[in-house]
This record gives structure tokens, sequence and C-alpha cells, in this order.
């Protein structure tokens, strides 16, 4: 394959193909939900170390497109780390092995002559749509229990109306960072969605705007995730360590904290 | 609630755990007994069983001891077998390939760690409570009865193993407790899990001396 750095003023030359990777690739194949999948391997070749980990599956794509096999179907927007459309399992790791999202991954994580294992998220609230893709509606149904706050539409509210601690605001800024990738589930033994769960309670529990669900919320929010299918958190720790943002673990006991505070003041779940 | 919510579990888990937890730093303390000579030790036994008499009656303070610790084991198992269950269910395939960055060996044996120790109390029941198990046998005093135990290597092995099973089993429920429950924090979290290694291992050494003096015959 063809590698696209390079050019008049670049400092690489010629010999720079010679940097190119040789990969081998082990990725599950899975045409629709219902049928079983299986791992398959590819070989890719002279990839360059500085593309991303999605371009070098779009080299591989292009070639079976050649080669008139079907794609690698994975899923992918920004290719920026902020939508948290990607994610994929990466020699065993979520998003692989560096603490950040598979769009942002870069292939001089890798090295000549590497095996890489691919796979989908596993989860049973998360079924294999095809392939790596997996469909995340589960965390929708998780925010549309309870993590909004209601607000009148309309002009914006005038920034100075409503004080917020520094402190709150900067907790709260960090648990928003959540994208909602799925990579804590991923990475948790027991494919628990806490992490992501508890990153919204911190959200909008810091905020003053979020006080009036506050109870209810992380009611509803813990009540949708086991209805979903999810595990149980047992503090283990992976969600945290593998988090393209860095959620804290910190949020967890927030949200243990605030779920019983609620359901001493008498909250129960809507449904 | 309909369906018991998953964080309820944890807290049903966290509070029977730290029920039995008091409850072992009570027991620990009382083993040390034994270095204090047989009487001392038998008398310490007779005492727990005759506390209150005679405004009560025989065996009160160990009857409600009792009780409330079948409650805390039976509660604990329950919230770990349905947790446990909920996880299978929420990866029924696994992983080809799968690497753990942070988890620790103790929070990774807290299941079949948790049956191992399930199991040993037992054991440990028929062997030093009971006297079933034991080779001094029934009519044997308490004293006579840890001598002869410990006097046995497969006795004593069975007991250190537990022990460092359970050694680890408080080292990853101190701190998951404590997340479980709402107390931890960023700036907590050093401390919390420096304690738990900490008094885990305090724990668990308070209790292997025991067995150790027997073997190296500094109490026979
Ligand atoms: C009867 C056998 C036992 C079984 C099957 C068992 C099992 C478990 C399991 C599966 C957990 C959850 C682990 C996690 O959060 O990752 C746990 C937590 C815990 N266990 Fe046990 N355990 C047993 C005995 C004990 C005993 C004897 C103690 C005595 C102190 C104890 C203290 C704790 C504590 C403090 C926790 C933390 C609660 C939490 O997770 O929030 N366990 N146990
Ligand atoms: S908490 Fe982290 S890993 Fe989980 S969904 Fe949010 S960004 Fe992804
Ligand atoms: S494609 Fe948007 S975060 Fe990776």
């Amino acid at each position: 394959m063809t590698i696209t750095q390079g050019g008049p003023h670049s400092t690489v030359d010629q010999t720079s193909a010679k940097r190119g990777m040789n990969l081998t690739l082990r990725i599950w194949r899975q045409s629709n939900p219902s049928v079983k999948g299986k791992m398959v391997t590819y070989k890719v070749s002279d990839i360059s170390p500085d593309m991303s980990f999605l371009e070098m599956l779009d080299v591989l794509n292009e070639q079976l497109i050649m080669q008139g096999d079907d794609p690698v179907a994975f899923d992918h927007d920004c290719r920026e780390g902020i939508c948290g459309m990607c994610g994929v399992m990466i020699n065993g790791q979520a998003h692989g092995p560096q603490q950040t999202t598979t769009c942002q991954l870069h292939m001089r994580s890798f090295k000549d002559g590497d095996s890489i294992d691919i796979e989908p998220w596993r989860a049973s609230p998360f079924p294999v749509i095809k392939d790596l893709a997996v469909d995340r509606r589960a965390f929708d149904r998780i925010i549309q229990a309870g993590g909004y706050i209601s607000v009148p539409t309309g002009t914006a509210p005038e920034a100075h109306s409503t004080p917020v601690p520094k402190k709150d605001s900067d907790a709260a800024f960090d648990a928003a960072t959540c994208i909602g990738c799925g990579a804590c589930v991923a990475a948790c033994p027991n494919a628990s969605s806490m992490l992501f769960t508890a990153a919204k309670v911190t959200h909008l529990g810091l905020m003053p705007q979020g006080q009036p669900e506050r109870d209810d919320r992380v009611v509803n929010m813990v009540h949708q995730q086991d209805l979903e299918g999810f595990g149980g958190c047992t503090n283990i720790g992976e969600c945290s360590a593998s988090c393209p943002k860095g959620i804290s673990m910190e949020t967890i006991s927030r949200l243990n904290h605030d779920l019983l505070g609620a359901l001493r003041a008498g909250a129960r779940p809507k449904s | 609630m309909a369906k018991t919510n998953s964080v309820f579990k944890k807290v049903v888990m966290a509070v029977s755990g730290i029920i039995m937890l008091l409850f072992l730093i009570a027991h620990m303390i009382g083993n040390l007994h034994v270095f204090q000579g047989a009487e001392s030790f038998n008398d310490y036994s007779e005492w727990l069983r005759s506390f209150g008499e005679p405004a009560l009656p025989p065996r009160t303070l160990l009857t409600v001891i009792e009780i409330v610790l079948v409650v805390s084991v039976l509660a604990h198992m329950w919230a770990a077998i349905a947790l446990w269950r909920q996880a299978k269910r929420a990866r029924p395939e696994r992983y080809v390939t799968k690497k753990s960055v942070v988890q620790t060996y103790a929070s990774r044996t807290m299941r079949w760690g948790g049956v191992i120790i399930g199991l040993f109390i037992v054991y440990h029941l028929l062997d030093l409570t009971f006297g079933a198990a034991n080779p001094a046998g029934t009519d044997a005093t308490p004293y006579d009865r840890l001598v002869a135990s410990f006097q046995n290597p497969i006795a004593t092995t069975v007991y250190v193993v537990a022990l460092v099973l359970l050694g680890m089993h408080l080292r990853h429920g101190i701190w998951s407790a404590t997340q479980t429950l709402g107390q931890s924090n960023r700036r907590r979290e050093r401390t919390v899990n420096a304690f738990a290694v900490a008094f885990a291992t305090l724990l668990i050494a308070g209790y292997l001396v025991v067995p150790a003096a027997v073997v190296l015959g500094l109490v026979d």
C-alpha cells in the first residue's frame, strides 16, 4: 500500500517507505447480530507510524474492497476524540494501549511485525450490529431516564445569574468530558456501566441547575442501567484506567452517596 | 423496589462485610489469650459462654453474636451470588483476548476466594468450635483442640491458605465498601487503599501468630 506522508518539503525521503510496518491483524468478523462471529486473520503492509488506528483500518478496508471482499465495519465519526463513536478492543484493552480514543491512537504505539487482536465491545446490552460495530443505544436510554435538567428554552440566561463555586464547576466539567464511548463497560470484568452513569450523575449533581431532579435522576438512571442488563460495579477500577477522558472512581462513590441519600429520602424509580 | 437495585445489593454486601469485619477484630484479639497459657485461654472461652450470668441465661452473648453472624454471612452470600450472576448475564460472550490494566489480584479473587472462605468457615466451626473435625475430639478443652489442630500440618496449611485469602478479600473489600457507601473521593483514595492493605495485613498477622507459635513449639 502507499503511504500518504512525504511531499516536496517533507524531510521524509524515499527510504522512509522502509519505516512502514507490516502487521498481522486478527479481527472479529460477524455479518449480523444473529450469527456467530469469529476471528479472521489479515495482513497489512507499509503502515506509517503516523497513521491513526482507524486510518490503518481504512487501509485494510481499501485492500479488502479491491479484492472484492466485505470491508470490516467499525464505528467512527469525528476522528478527533470528542464524539465517542469509535472504540474497539485492541489486544484486549479498550481503545488499545494508550489512554485515548481509538481514533486518536496512533500506529507508533505498535512495532513492525506486531500481531493485533481487534474485537468489538462485549456486553449483552451492547449487541454487535456487524463486525466491530455495536449498538450503544442502551446509553441513550440511561440518559433519557434522568441524564438531563429541565430548563425553559429561549435566550441563553445571563452567565453570572447563577454563581457556581470554582471547585464544583471544575469537578462537574471533568465529569462532563465523558463522551459516552462505552470503553468503561467494555473494560469492566462485570460489564458494568457504572462509570458512565456516575459521570453523568456527578456532572449534573454538582451544578445548581441539576438540583431539582437530583434524587430522581440517580434513582432512575441506576434503575435503567440495571434494566438494560449491565453488570453491577465491584470497584475494580478497569473502567477509569481505560476511559479516554480519565473519568475518576470518585464519581462512582458520589453516585453511591447520592443514591443512598435519595433512597432514604423516599425517591423510587418511575417504572 | 421491584427489582432489587444493584447498588442496594452492594450496600448489603458492604454492611454485612463490615459487621463480619468487626467480629474478626474481636476474634483475633480473643485468640491472643493463647499466649497467656492454657488456663487463661480456657477461662476466656468459659467467660464467653457464661457472660452475664446469672442475670442472663447461659450462652446469651454467644447466641446473639452467632445469629448476627449467620444473618450477615447469608446476606453477604446472597448479594455476592446475585451480582456474580448479573455479571455473567451482562457478558455472555467472553473476549478472545483481554488484558487487565489495574485490576488487583485481591479484587480478581473476591468471588472464588469468597467461596473458599465460606467453606473454610464451616470447617473451622467443625474443628475448633464443635470439635467434630478436631484431632483431639469433642471432649478436649478449647486450648487442647487448638494445639492439636496446629500440630497437624494439613490442618495448619488449610488455616494459612484460608487466612491469606481472607486478607486479600478484606484488602479489596475495605476499599470497595468505602466506595459503595459513598465515602471515598479522589483525595482519600490513596489513604483508603493504604489503610486497606495495612489493616488486612495486621489482622491476618494477628491470626497467623497463633498457628506459628504452635508450629514453632512456643505454645503446646
Ligand atoms: C462466605 C463467604 C464469602 C463470600 C462468598 C464473599 C464474597 C464477596 C464478594 C463477591 C464481594 C464483592 C467483591 C467486590 O466488591 O469486588 C465481597 C465483598 C466484601 N466482603 Fe466478602 N465474601 C465472603 C466472606 C466474607 C467475610 C468472612 C468477610 C469478613 C469481614 C467479608 C468482608 C467483605 C467486605 C468488607 C466486602 C466489601 C463490600 C463491598 O464490596 O462493598 N466477606 N465479598
Ligand atoms: S466514562 Fe469514559 S469510558 Fe465510559 S463512556 Fe464516558 S468517556 Fe467512555
Ligand atoms: S471517532 Fe469520534 S471519538 Fe473517535
